[in-house]
């Protein structure tokens, strides 16, 4: 009884917590709101009409949404392998960063299940997936598989982020012996649920460019990319406008990290670029669409090539370490490399992989307006999830905010120049 | 809460027991009064109305799990609403193969002339969405020194006649595959193989995750971007369940072999209608069938054999 | 016999009009029903298509007349038929009987009717004519399991010139389209 009062309170608590804020949290939760409206109302045009509304058709089937989708997994993936300094090598300036981590990884699972259910045909039919009620393909289906381990990670990470705060917000430490455990499982878990993604498309004889043993291991070395460089900002952010301590030792680490992800990421593509150019077999047909075109389809050969050079620009930046711990080029690596990431995962992986289709013909896709509307409003819904989220859980770490039988449940007040 | 004692929704006639509080008051109903009387009554509306409600499509349970009276129910209450959207008697049947049935098809390549007129055979048979436009066939033009080269094939060819020289004409639809890459793929076992080989879709209960599209290595499967729009004159009104009825919005469909012809023994529309005898179907079980000959006499083989997904569909040379 | 030969005019005009020298566009009702010799094959075949007024040939083709067998380019008659079968070897009287023109014959000087005529086809294509037996070769609708229609050889081949015209093709697909609308605008 007294712990469900205590959650009732942390929960009231928070409440106040995220409605309380500066202008400048008021203006960017009132910008996402409206970009959640804009992607509302273009996916309620998509409901109505079918996803004819989107430039997908038969031959290029899969497209924009679920580009989002595999980028948006890796996202969640990576943000919790800082996990794996902060706990298998107990390296303490990473402990605190690693909720935050885990708070970005709910985000992008929760973004990733908006843009699966965005793009299937018959989204009341999704419950044919819970098994018992549905009917689930396991072990047959990947897909099957990505929605059992997605399911999974999200409870995981609610789980630990839930319970860790609401242990803190009572002014307690959570007990070793069962999250210690719970947050290294969640090291497996974060490779398997970007694995059993990249099996999905990896499984597939039929797409010869994704049907390759390679994917799984990209996959895993993009993710570590671009996940932990939304962090990194965010990082710099917190420890500015509040009273987070965070050691520039561990920002420089992650970026140092993630400048060796992104050498691994290139070589392994370099590994394929040379596969498939040296040989050239009729599978080439795909890479050259992304770097050269092919009979005259252009569209996506810009992307690809400022993607490359983004993320080689990112990894110089990250592997040198003057431009890995000045501010200004730390900070343009991080952009570079999630752009880098985002275009290889999305236009890179999955236009190139059904384009030419396979009976050969190409069509070429560019997302339509009511694609990017309902994108921007699934990834507003993302980050007003987790602005919301670091709102909360920011105070508790700083021991600002607690519940219990003596302390007052509401949060300190803030520095001036904080939100 | 008025007293009436009808039905099962009388929620006075529901028993709080344990909800309700001693000394609570005459004329007023306590907060935990009215939860647990609106968890009675939903409880009791749900027990009722069950039976009702899982024989509406959003309900539907998967077609394997449907007992033979449930589906009878669902093809008779299909018939009468398709009848009365498209004014004229519809019949969804729901034949189920034969034993000792295993169809197969060949397809003389050194015969077709790519004239489409299977095609458009299937696309009136099957009654695929007229705008958009669906085709379950594709018929491929190559060229002669070419060979079989996808990658310079052309599916939108326009002539004055065909064949064009120098060219040759390869329709492709579903292939039926023995181990079908998209029944292996699809997360909700909405489509699966069946005992005589034809590869089905539950078009109730597909989700349109479009896995299968990706899967399928012929381009077979096509999507209902928006909803697929027949006219009633054009309707063929003798449908199959899992064949040529017409499809939602929002799931895929294919070429079903014509499920609704060839249960019935009769040949699929697009070898009926072509006009050089390049199509032959059948089953292989029968020694004196075209296709067993087909396959004992002709140079046969199948598209992509390197992906072993060991088709049904068969091309040979006739000639 | 007159009543027979109304009713197969009647048939063969409707049937040439559907096979107008192309490839067979329409189905056929039964008809005749010929066996290859030998064998226990029942099949559903419609009889021969015949050009128009033409049959029986013996009306003009007198038999008790002198037969000029010298192989020659046509005159006096039948110059409208272009002979595109095989000209270096052959023409017309190695398949019409030059004794009796109400009938075809074999190699061997076997005289059959033209209702047999796949028998004559089958002497030089003799894999076509097996495939044709087997329902492979040419177009057989009806029923996997049951009952089927075939045609004759002559039904889509005209014999003087065996080869098919090319045919129009019906439309090719739509390709598919980017539907550039704004959200909340109607679709193409």
């Amino acid at each position: 009884m007294r712990v469900l009062r205590s959650f009732l309170r942390f929960v009231s608590g928070s409440a106040r917590i995220v409605l309380r804020g500066n202008s400048l949290y008021w203006s960017w939760i009132a910008l996402l709101v409206t970009l959640i409206f804009v992607g509302a109302r273009a996916y309620a045009h998509q409901l109505s009409t079918g996803l004819l509304a989107t430039s997908m058709r038969d031959q290029v089937s899969w497209a924009f949404y679920i580009g989002n989708f595999t980028f948006l997994v890796g996202v969640a993936a990576a943000a919790v392998l800082l996990v794996i300094p902060a706990y298998v090598y107990e390296w303490k300036p990473i402990k605190e960063v690693v909720i935050l981590g885990e708070l970005l990884a709910i985000s992008a699972i929760v973004m990733a299940a908006l843009f699966v259910l965005v793009d299937v045909g018959r989204p009341d039919r999704l419950w044919h997936l819970i098994p018992g009620l549905g009917l689930l393909n396991v072990p047959a289906s990947m897909l099957a598989w990505d929605v059992v381990v997605l399911n999974g990670y999200l409870v995981l990470n609610v789980v630990i982020v839930t319970w860790l705060l609401f242990t803190l917000v009572r002014g307690r430490h959570p007990a070793k012996a069962i999250f210690t455990p719970l947050v290294l499982f969640s090291i497996p878990a974060a490779i398997g649920i970007h694995t059993v993604t990249a099996f999905i498309y990896s499984g597939l004889s039929a797409r010869p460019f994704w049907h390759s043993a390679i994917l799984a291991p990209r996959f895993i070395a993009s993710a570590f990319c671009s996940g932990p460089a939304v962090l990194l900002v965010l990082m710099q952010l917190l420890r500015k406008y509040t009273r987070f301590e965070i050691q520039d030792l561990a920002i420089w680490k992650v970026a140092e990290l993630m400048a060796y992800s992104m050498g691994f990421n290139l070589f392994l593509f370099g590994a394929e670029v040379f596969t498939e150019y040296y040989a050239h077999t009729e599978h080439l047909v795909h890479m050259r669409y992304m770097f050269t075109g092919v009979e005259g389809h252009t569209e996506i050969v810009p992307f690809m090539w400022a993607s490359f050079g983004c993320s080689v620009v990112a990894f110089v930046l990250f592997l040198i370490p003057r431009t890995r711990r000045h501010w200004v080029t730390l900070n343009l690596g991080c952009l570079l490399i999630y752009s880098g990431v985002y275009l290889e995962k999305g236009m890179g992986l999955v236009i190139p992989g059904l384009t030419p289709d396979t009976l050969g013909e190409i069509y070429e896709y560019g997302p339509s307006r009511g694609e990017w509307q309902v994108a921007i409003g699934i990834f507003a819904i993302g980050f007003l999830l987790f602005t919301l989220m670091v709102k909360v859980a920011t105070p508790i770490m700083l021991g600002e905010f607690r519940v219990g039988a003596r302390v007052a449940s509401d949060a300190a007040p803030r520095p001036a120049g904080a939100h | 809460m008025s007293g009436d004692t009808r039905g099962a929704l009388d929620c006075e006639a529901v028993d709080t027991t344990g909800c309700g509080r001693p000394g609570a008051g005459e004329g007023t109903v306590s907060r935990r009064d009215f939860l647990c009387a609106m968890a009675g009554c939903i409880a009791a509306a749900t027990t009722a109305g069950c039976g009702e409600f899982t024989h509406t499509p959003f309900f539907r349970k998967h077609l394997r799990e449907l007992s033979k009276e449930e589906i009878a129910r669902i093809l008779a209450e299909l018939g009468k609403e398709l009848s009365e959207q498209y004014g004229k008697p519809v019949t969804v049947g729901i034949d189920a193969a034969r034993p000792g049935v295993q169809f197969a098809y060949a397809l003389d390549l050194s015969r077709c002339v790519g004239c489409r007129r299977c095609v458009k055979a299937c696309v009136k048979e099957n009654n695929q969405g007229r705008d958009p436009a669906i085709e379950w066939i594709r018929v491929l033009e190559m060229d002669k020194d070419k060979g079989i080269d996808f990658e310079h094939a052309n599916p939108y060819y326009e002539a004055e006649q065909v064949p064009r020289p120098g060219h040759f004409y390869m329709p492709v639809a579903c292939q039926h595959c023995r181990d079908a890459p998209c029944v292996k793929s699809c997360p909700t076992g909405a489509t699966w193989a069946e005992k005589d080989g034809i590869v089905v879709i539950d078009y109730d209960w597909c989700i349109g995750c479009r896995c299968c599209m990706a899967a399928c290595p012929y381009g077979a499967r096509r999507f209902n971007w928006t909803e697929p729009k027949v006219p009633a004159a054009d309707v063929n009104p003798q449908m199959h369940y899992l064949g040529n009825r017409p499809r939602p919005k929002g799931v895929v469909e294919k070429c079903t072999f014509c499920v609704h012809r060839v249960r019935a023994g009769r040949y699929p529309a697009c070898v009926e209608v072509c006009p050089v005898g390049a199509r032959k179907f059948g089953n292989l079980n029968d020694p004196n069938s075209e296709v067993r000959y087909v396959l004992e006499n002709k140079r046969v083989f199948v598209l992509k054999n390197e992906l072993s997904t060991r088709p049904r569909f068969y091309y040979f040379y006739g000639i | 016999m007159l009543l027979f030969l109304a009713v197969a005019l009647v048939v063969a005009l409707a049937a040439l009009a559907g096979c107008s020298r192309a490839p067979a566009e329409e189905l056929f009702a039964a008809g005749g029903v010929p066996e290859a010799p030998g064998s226990t094959l029942q099949v559903n075949v419609p009889p021969p298509p015949f050009s128009d007024g033409v049959f029986p040939c013996s009306s003009c083709h007198d038999p008790e007349l002198k037969v000029n067998t010298k192989q020659r380019k046509l005159k006096v008659a039948h110059q409208e038929i272009e002979l595109k079968h095989g000209t270096e070897a052959r023409w017309c009287l190695d398949c019409h009987d030059p004794a009796d023109r109400d009938q075809l014959h074999l190699a061997s000087g076997e005289k059959i009717p033209f209702e047999e005529s796949y028998r004559l086809c089958g002497q030089c294509h003799g894999e076509k004519f097996r495939d044709w037996r087997a329902g492979v070769h040419g177009r057989r609708t009806g029923n996997w399991d049951g009952e089927k229609q075939y045609l004759l050889c002559v039904h889509c081949h005209n014999s003087h010139a065996p080869r098919f015209a090319p045919i129009k093709p019906e439309s090719a697909p739509v390709p598919p389209r980017r539907t550039e609308s704004p959200a909340g605008g109607a679709e193409r």
